[in-house]
C-alpha cells in the first residue's frame, strides 16, 4: 500500500469538464472571499467571534449559512437533473452521462436531507429555543459548538467527493447489495458513509444538549405546559433524534464492515440479509421526516398566532397531537418497502398506522386554521409561506394517505408519483417552514429586518415554481415513469418533462430573489433597523431581549406567568424596564477546541476513505486527545461585570419604551 | 461526552441568582446519551436476531459457545459492578484511598472480561470461525464486539479517573464524572444480561 | 454548613448505601445463577427455558436499574432519567419487535 493508500492523480477527475469548471468556479470565489477577508483584516474577528464561538446565537447563525451554502449545492444538482431529463427524451443521451448522473441525485437526497434540511431546523432551534426559554445559553456550549463543526464536517467531505475521487452511485439510501463493495468498488459509498456517520453523531450531540437544555434551564414559572410551541416542537424532534440516529450509525457501521473488512450482515454471499439494511434505514428514515417537519409545524404556529394577534388555537391539542406524531413516526416505517414482500399482515399494519398518522397531522391543521378565524391576520412574508405551506402540505398529505395503501403502492412504488409526494411534504412542509421562520426571526438573529418585497416576491416564484415542477411528476408517476432514470423513450412523456424543467427554473427565480433580498435588506439595514427586539409584536420570550440580543440574552432572568410571557409582561407593563442593579453574569469562554477536534475527524474520515491508515491512526488519536485535554483545560468562563451589562440594558430599554409609546 | 460535560458544569450561564444544580444537568444529559446507546445495541440485536441461523453451511450457536466460560466472565462482570458502586460510595463519603482501592478493583475485573473475550474471539478465529465465514458469526462478533469496545472505553475512562482522583482528590466535578462513568459502567452490565441471555443461553438451547 | 444533614440524607438516597448494592448484588447473583442453570442442567421443555431465561433477564435488568442505577419514581431527578429509560424501552421494544417481525414474515413468504 501506498504512502496515500488509493489516492492517486488519477482520483482527480479532468475528464470532466462539468466538474473542472465548478472547481475552477469554486476556487475563484473562494479566493475572492479570502481576498476580502485579508483586505477588510477579519480573520482575527472571524476566528475569534466565529469559529470558536459557543454562543449559540452565533452557532445558529452558522448553522444557517451552511444550510444556505448547502441549499445552493443541492438545488444546483437538482437543475442539472431537470435539465438532463428535458433533454434526453425521445432516446437522445442528454449531456449528462450515467456514472455521473448516478452521482448527482445521489448527492441531491443526502445534501437537501442531511446536510440542507438538518442544519437549518438546528440553525433555527439553536437561535430561538434558548431564547424562548429565557435561558442564558444551552446546558453544554462547547459540545454545542463541537456538534456544529461535526455537521460542517460531513459538508465538507461530501464537497471532497467533488474533486477527490467520486461519490456514491446507489441513490440517497445506499441500498445493498448495490452499495457493497462487490457492486460498488470505488470510494463513493465510502465518502458517504463517513460524511453520514460524522454529521450523525453531530446532530446526535445537539439533541441530547437540547433535551437537557429544556428539561433543566427554563426560566422559573415556565412548566412543561406553558413552553412555547416552538420549542415544544423541537423538543419532540430531538427526542425523535436521540431515539433515531443511533439506528443510522449503526446501520452505517454494519455496511462499513461489511466493506472495510468483508463481514456478511447484508451481502448476497454467507448468508447476509440485504433486506435487514432497508429496514434499519428506514426505522431511523422515517423518524427523520418528521424531525424536519415538526419542528416546521412550531414555526407555522409562532407565526400564524403572532400575526393574527391572538393565541393559539388549542395549544395542548397541540403538544399532544406532536407527541403522538413522535411516537406513530416510530411504527410506520415499513411502507418505505411495502414491496419488499413481507406478508399482507405486516404490510396491513403498517399501512393502517400510516393513515392513523394523518389524523394527528389533521388537528395541527384544524388548529391553525381557528386561530386565524376572526383574527386580524396581518399578510406579511411570514403568514405568505405559512398559507403556502397550508395548501401545499394538505396535497402532499393526501397523496401520502394514497400512497399508504399497499395496494395502491405496489403500482406507484419508486415512481415519479413518489417522488412528487415526498417533495410535496418535504419543500411544502420543512422547506417552507425554515423559510418562513428565517423571515420571522432575521431580525432577532440580525438586529434588522429582511426587505418585504423581495421577500414576496421570492415567495411567489417558490410555490408557483413549485407546483410547475412537481404536479406534472404526479402525471409522470400515473403514466408509468421511474425514478432515476437516466433519459427516456417515450413521447407521451416529453411534454412533462419540459414543464418540469420549466418549474425548476421558476424556482430558482425564487432563491434569486433570496440572495438578492438579502443583499437589499443588508445594504438597508438601517431603515429596516430593529430597534425594540420586537418587530412583529410578538409573545413569547425571544422577544424580549434586544436585537442581536447580548451574549447573555436575558440581563435578569424573566418569571413566567403565561404560555405567552411577553404579551403577558407587555400587559402588565412589565417589559423594558430597568433595573437598579445587576448581578454579575457568569458565562462561558470561546474555544478552539471544537474546531480542532471536528478538523482531525475529518481528517479521519478522510483517510479511512482512501485507505490512508496512518493518517486515520494520527486523526482518531488526536482527535480524542484533544478531548481529553478540553476535559481538562480550567480556563473556561469568565463573568460579566453588573455596570456592563446595566450600559447596554439601558440603552435597550429607552428604546423600547420610545416604541411601546408611540 | 460525560467527561467534558462534567467539565462544563460551572458554565451553563445560570447567573447566581438562583443555584442552578448544574452536575444534576451533565449526569441528566449523561443518562441521556446512555439512552442512545440503548438504541445503538437494540440495533445489533435486532440484526443478529435475524441473522443467527444464516450459518451458511458453517458453526451455529450450539457448537461454538461455552457456558461455563461465559458463566465465568459474567461473574467477573457482575462482581465489578458492586465494587464499582463501592468506590461511588467511598467518593461521596470522602475518602481518597478507600475510592482508589475499590477502583482499582474494578478495574481489574474489567480487564479479566475484555482479557477472556480476546481469548475467546481469537480461539475462534484460529479455528476457522472468523467473523468472515458466515452472516450468524459476522452479527455474533458485532454484537459482543461492541459490547466488549464499551468496555474497553470504560476500562480507559477509568485509567484517567483513577489518575484524576490521585492527583486532584475528589472534588465536586472530579465526583460527577465519577458518577457518570458508574452510570456508565452499570449500563454496561445491563447490556450483558441482554448479551448473555439472548447470545449464549438461547444460543446454547 | 446548617443543611449538611439533610445533604447527606439525599445522598444516601440517589447512590445507595452498601446493604443496598449487597441486595442487589445477591438477587442478581441468583437471577443469574438460574437462567444458567436452567440451560446448562435443567430438563424442562425448550419453550419452558426460553421464556423462563427471558422473564428472569427482564427481572435482573429491573434489578440493576433500581439497586445499581438508582431509578426511581420518588424524586424529580429520578422521574425524568426513569421517563426517559421507559420511553428509550418502549421504541426499543416497537423497533426491535417490528424488524424482526417484518424479517420473519418476509422470509416465510421467501419460504426459507
Amino acid at each position: 500500500m501506498s504512502f496515500l493508500g488509493k489516492l492517486t492523480l488519477d482520483a482527480i477527475p479532468f475528464h470532466e469538464p462539468i466538474i473542472m469548471v465548478t472547481m475552477a468556479v469554486i476556487a475563484v470565489v473562494g479566493l475572492i472571499i479570502a481576498g476580502l477577508i485579508t483586505k477588510y483584516k477579519k480573520w482575527g474577528v472571524l476566528w475569534r467571534d466565529w469559529i470558536t464561538s459557543v454562543d449559540h446565537k452565533r452557532l445558529g447563525v452558522m448553522y444557517i449559512l451552511l444550510a444556505l451554502i448547502m441549499l445552493f449545492r443541492g438545488f444546483s444538482d437538482a437543475i442539472m437533473m431537470r435539465a438532463q431529463l428535458a433533454l434526453a427524451t425521445s432516446g437522445a443521451p442528454g449531456y449528462l452521462p450515467p456514472e455521473h448522473y448516478d452521482q448527482i441525485f445521489t448527492a441531491h437526497g443526502v445534501i437537501m436531507i442531511i446536510f440542507m434540511a438538518m442544519p437549518f431546523m438546528i440553525g433555527l432551534m439553536n437561535i430561538v429555543l434558548p431564547l424562548q426559554i429565557g435561558a442564558r445559553d444551552v446546558a453544554f456550549p462547547f459540545l454545542n459548538n463541537l456538534s456544529f463543526w461535526f455537521t460542517a464536517s460531513g459538508a465538507i467531505l461530501i464537497n471532497l467527493s467533488l474533486i477527490f475521487g467520486e461519490f456514491a452511485k446507489t441513490g440517497w439510501v445506499a441500498y445493498p447489495p448495490l452499495s457493497e463493495l462487490t457492486f460498488s468498488p470505488g470510494v463513493g459509498v465510502d465518502y458517504y458513509i463517513w460524511a453520514l456517520q460524522i454529521s450523525g453523531l453531530g446532530t446526535l450531540l445537539t439533541a441530547v444538549n437540547f433535551l437537557v437544555t429544556v428539561f433543566k434551564m427554563r426560566a422559573p414559572g415556565m412548566t412543561l405546559m406553558k413552553m412555547p410551541i416552538f420549542t415544544w416542537t423541537c423538543t419532540w424532534a430531538n427526542i425523535l433524534i436521540a431515539a433515531s440516529f443511533p439506528i443510522l450509525t449503526a446501520v452505517l457501521a454494519m455496511l462499513t464492515l461489511d466493506r472495510y473488512l468483508d463481514f456478511h450482515f447484508f451481502t448476497n454471499e454467507a448468508g447476509g440479509n440485504a433486506m435487514m439494511y432497508i429496514n434499519l434505514f428506514w426505522a431511523w428514515g422515517h423518524p427523520e421526516v418528521y424531525i424536519l417537519v415538526l419542528p416546521a409545524f412550531g414555526i407555522f404556529s409562532e407565526i400564524i398566532s403572532t400575526f393574527a394577534g391572538k393565541r393559539l388555537f388549542g395549544y395542548k391539542s397541540m403538544v399532544y397531537a406532536s407527541g403522538a406524531i413522535s411516537i406513530l413516526g416510530f411504527i410506520v416505517w415499513l411502507h418505505h418497502f411495502f414491496t419488499m414482500g413481507s406478508s399482507a399482515n405486516v404490510n396491513a399494519f403498517f399501512g393502517v398506522m400510516t393513515m392513523v398518522i394523518a389524523v394527528p397531522t389533521g388537528v395541527k391543521l384544524f388548529n391553525w386554521l381557528f386561530t386565524i378565524y376572526r383574527g386580524r391576520l396581518r399578510i406579511g412574508v411570514p403568514v405568505l409561506w405559512t398559507l403556502g405551506f397550508m395548501v401545499t402540505f394538505t396535497v402532499g398529505g393526501m397523496t401520502g394517505v394514497l400512497l399508504a395503501i399497499p395496494g395502491a403502492d405496489y403500482v406507484l412504488h419508486n415512481s415519479l408519483f413518489l417522488i412528487a409526494h415526498f417533495h410535496n411534504t418535504i419543500i411544502g412542509g420543512a422547506v417552507f417552514g425554515y423559510l418562513a421562520g428565517f423571515v420571522f426571526w432575521f431580525p432577532k438573529a440580525m438586529g434588522f429586518k429582511l426587505n418585504e418585497r423581495w421577500g414576496k416576491a421570492s415567495f411567489w416564484c417558490w410555490i408557483v415554481g413549485f407546483f410547475v415542477a412537481f404536479m406534472p411528476l404526479y402525471v409522470l408517476g400515473f403514466l408509468g415513469m421511474t425514478r432515476r432514470l437516466n433519459h427516456t423513450n417515450n413521447p407521451d412523456w416529453n411534454i412533462w418533462l419540459y414543464i418540469a424543467a420549466g418549474g425548476a427554473v421558476i424556482i430558482m427565480f425564487g432563491i434569486i430573489s433570496q440572495a438578492i433580498q438579502l443583499y437589499v435588506s443588508f445594504r438597508d439595514r438601517e431603515a429596516l433597523d430593529d430597534t425594540t427586539g420586537d418587530p412583529w409584536n410578538g409573545h413569547t420570550l425571544e422577544w424580549a431581549t434586544s436585537s442581536p440580543p447580548q451574549v447573555y440574552n436575558f440581563a435578569t432572568i424573566p418569571h413566567v406567568d403565561d404560555i405567552d410571557t411577553w404579551t403577558d409582561m407587555k400587559e402588565k407593563g412589565q417589559a423594558y424596564q430597568d433595573k437598579a442593579s445587576y448581578s454579575p453574569i457568569h458565562m462561558p469562554k470561546n474555544t478552539a477546541s471544537g474546531v480542532l477536534i471536528a478538523a482531525s475527524l475529518t481528517a479521519f474520515c478522510f483517510a479511512m476513505i482512501w485507505h490512508i491508515w496512518w493518517l486515520a491512526g494520527l486523526g482518531l488519536v488526536g482527535a480524542i486527545a484533544l478531548f481529553i485535554q478540553r476535559c481538562y483545560t480550567n480556563d473556561v468562563d469568565y463573568y460579566i461585570q453588573p455596570d456592563e451589562i446595566a450600559d447596554t440594558e439601558n440603552a435597550y430599554n429607552s428604546n423600547g419604551k420610545k416604541e411601546l409609546s408611540a | 461526552m460525560s467527561t467534558v460535560s462534567a467539565h462544563l458544569d460551572s458554565i451553563s450561564g445560570d447567573g447566581h441568582e438562583h443555584h442552578h444544580d448544574t452536575s444534576g444537568d451533565t449526569i441528566f444529559g449523561f443518562w441521556l446519551y446512555l439512552m442512545t446507546d440503548c438504541l445503538l445495541f437494540a440495533s445489533f440485536f435486532a440484526t443478529y436476531a435475524v441473522l443467527y441461523m444464516n450459518t451458511a453451511g458453517g458453526v451455529s450457536g450450539k457448537d461454538i459457545f461455552e457456558l461455563d466460560f461465559v458463566a465465568v466472565e459474567t461473574a467477573a462482570l457482575l462482581i465489578s459492578s458492586i465494587t464499582f458502586g463501592f468506590a461511588m460510595i467511598a467518593a461521596h463519603g470522602q475518602k481518597k484511598a478507600l475510592t482508589l482501592t475499590w477502583l482499582f478493583v474494578t478495574f481489574c475485573l474489567g480487564t479479566v472480561f475484555i482479557g477472556m473475550e480476546i481469548y475467546e474471539f481469537h480461539h475462534l478465529i484460529v479455528h476457522g470461525n472468523g467473523p468472515q465465514q458466515s452472516a450468524f458469526l459476522t452479527s455474533f462478533f458485532s454484537l459482543v464486539g461492541l459490547h466488549g469496545l464499551h468496555v474497553t472505553a470504560g476500562l480507559i475512562w477509568m485509567t484517567i479517573m483513577m489518575i484524576e482522583v490521585a492527583k486532584r482528590g475528589l472534588g465536586k466535578s472530579t465526583v460527577t464524572r465519577l458518577s457518570c462513568l458508574s452510570l456508565f459502567w452499570h449500563f454496561l452490565d445491563i447490556v450483558w444480561i441482554c448479551v448473555f441471555t439472548v447470545v449464549y443461553l438461547m444460543g446454547a438451547m | 454548613m446548617s443543611h449538611s444533614h439533610s445533604h447527606s440524607v439525599e445522598h444516601d438516597a440517589s447512590h445507595g448505601t452498601v446493604k443496598s448494592y449487597l441486595v442487589g448484588f445477591l438477587l442478581s447473583v441468583i437471577l443469574t445463577a438460574i437462567p444458567f442453570y436452567l440451560v446448562m442442567e435443567g430438563d424442562f421443555s425448550k419453550v419452558t427455558t426460553l421464556w423462563s431465561i427471558v422473564t428472569l433477564a427482564i427481572v435482573q435488568i429491573w434489578v440493576h436499574l433500581k439497586y445499581f442505577l438508582h431509578l426511581s419514581f420518588t424524586t424529580e431527578e429520578g422521574r425524568a432519567s426513569t421517563f426517559s429509560f421507559l420511553f428509550s424501552a418502549l421504541i426499543i421494544v416497537m423497533v426491535v419487535g417490528l424488524s424482526v417481525w417484518i424479517i420473519y414474515e418476509s422470509n416465510a413468504m421467501m419460504m426459507y
